[in-house]
């Protein structure tokens, strides 16, 4: 089977010196659904930025046969969605509908097929009745499916979630849980959240100081790391 | 957030605000051009630019009180060139220079209180405005938001440890100040990391029509020539 990332001895060093990472070979294939692990500061996000361009290193990183360039970025843009850790920083149009409609519209798709997708994506996420909503008044839980339905509405062929669960209440994790579970994309999930994790993850990457360290089953990776809370 | 209020207005549902922006924005042009080049000694025409500002706020069914306090944010910077025209013996020009400032930013904030951004500044781009000028008034209404965003956690985080008698030292409010634009600086940075995981290149698309209809075109028309007609009527 063709892997949908490839991504081989990828290294960064950020500004300040840090090296963020340090020598990463990866690969996702489709269907699948990573989780990668790891303590904060280990290379996880920072790791998935370079996965749409967001940041470039040194290093071989391909998406659906497409090697990250300049001229192959709106393309990969398309093919990767991003939903990352503080909805905030994600909705930023002054209404729920003119935020799911961004994507599609910079895609290139017309003011009716955008909304057309747009409207799609929140009935598919349970958030149509928030369309008109300004995102400030939403709760966590509505924020984060608005977030994700932002992306949906561009029809990626890959999902990556940073923190999914960050803020979310116990009802509001599951429901996540289940919309994720149902969707048919290639995802990969940067978590903290051993339980989330351990439900819809068919693997884990464990990572440390900026690189792949363990791989296999969640339960093995956690069992392995110590990973879980406990007194 | 206190920010949102204004974006709230613009939303609001008025015979002002279904004008298209483009009409709105030739209204608001006038008027500020006819403030701005209304002589000193016309004291009698900023009560009529007043009456019809009034009016207008009347039509758009906006909170009077609010806007007449927002508006007066610009009265500090003017002032202190008041003050210098008043002591410099010219007490006609000092009350001009306030009223004239007052008024011309009352009628921006009108303005943006009846025309959501995103369609004031397609309108900009109708009028020729160059792309990058359009591109940064995007950011910084944006990121204006996220430092005053910032601001306001800071301060509840400040209250929550110093209560509300604690007054800030200089070096204190200096060194507050630094930390609030390195945040609103890492804030920011995350934001235009989302926009351009989806796409963004530049350009804020939007899926509002644009209609510019015999009634806009009247709008306008109206309210260029009462501008200009209280401008020129002595």
């Amino acid at each position: 089977m063709t892997p949908l990332i490839e991504v081989d001895d990828l290294r960064f060093r950020y500004d300040d010196g840090t090296q963020a990472l340090n020598g990463v070979t990866f690969r996702l294939y489709p269907g699948e659904c990573v989780s990668l692990l790891g303590a904060n500061g280990s290379g996880k996000t920072t790791f998935a930025l370079h996965l749409n361009g967001l940041l470039s290193g040194t290093g071989r990183v391909t998406v659906c046969g497409l090697e990250i360039s300049k001229d192959t970025l709106p393309q990969i843009r398309r093919k990767i969605g991003v939903v990352f850790q503080d909805s905030d920083e994600q909705l930023f149009m002054p209404t729920v509908l003119e935020d799911v409609v961004f994507g599609p519209l910079n895609m290139g798709l017309t003011a009716p097929e955008a909304t057309s997708r747009a409207e799609e994506a929140l009935e598919r996420v349970g958030a149509a009745h928030l369309r008109a909503k300004a995102p400030y008044h939403l709760s966590a839980g509505e924020k984060r499916r608005v977030a994700i339905a932002g992306v949906l509405a561009m029809e990626p062929e890959i999902l990556i979630l940073d923190e999914p669960t960050t803020y979310l209440d116990p009802p509001a994790e599951r429901e996540l849980a289940r919309l994720l579970h149902e969707l048919p994309q290639a995802k990969l999930l940067i978590t903290h959240d051993i339980a989330f994790a351990a439900a819809l993850a068919t693997r884990a990457v464990f990572f440390e100081s900026g690189r792949i360290v363990c791989e296999g089953p969640v339960d093995e990776v956690v069992a392995r790391y110590d990973w879980n809370v406990r007194l | 957030m206190h920010h949102v209020v204004v974006e709230r207005w613009s939303r609001r549902e008025s015979p002002i605000h279904r004008r298209d922006a483009r009409a709105k924005l030739v209204a608001a042009l006038a008027m500020i051009v006819a403030i701005a080049t209304t002589p000193a000694t016309h004291g009698i025409s900023a009560a009529a630019y007043s009456v019809v500002l009034l009016v207008a706020v009347f039509v758009a069914r906006l909170p009077l009180g609010a806007l007449v306090w927002r508006a007066a944010l610009v009265l500090p910077f003017t002032a202190v060139f008041a003050l210098a025209s008043w002591l410099s013996g010219d007490p006609l020009r000092a009350s001009a220079l306030v009223w004239r400032s007052y008024l011309s930013a009352f009628t921006a904030l009108l303005l943006i209180s009846t025309t959501p951004l995103i369609e004031l500044l397609r309108a900009l781009e109708w009028m020729r405005v160059p792309g990058f000028v359009i591109l940064i008034a995007q950011f910084l209404y944006r990121y204006l938001f996220v430092i005053s965003e910032q601001a306001q956690h800071m301060r509840v985080a400040a209250r929550c440890r110093a209560g509300e008698g604690h007054r800030l030292t200089f070096g204190g409010a200096a060194a507050a100040l630094s930390v609030l634009f390195l945040r609103s600086y890492a804030r920011a940075d995350g934001i235009q990391r989302a926009m351009l995981a989806r796409g963004f290149s530049g350009h804020f698309p939007t899926t509002i029509p644009t209609r510019f209809t015999y009634n806009d075109a009247c709008f306008g028309a109206l309210a260029a020539a009462i501008c200009m007609g209280i401008r020129f009527a002595q």
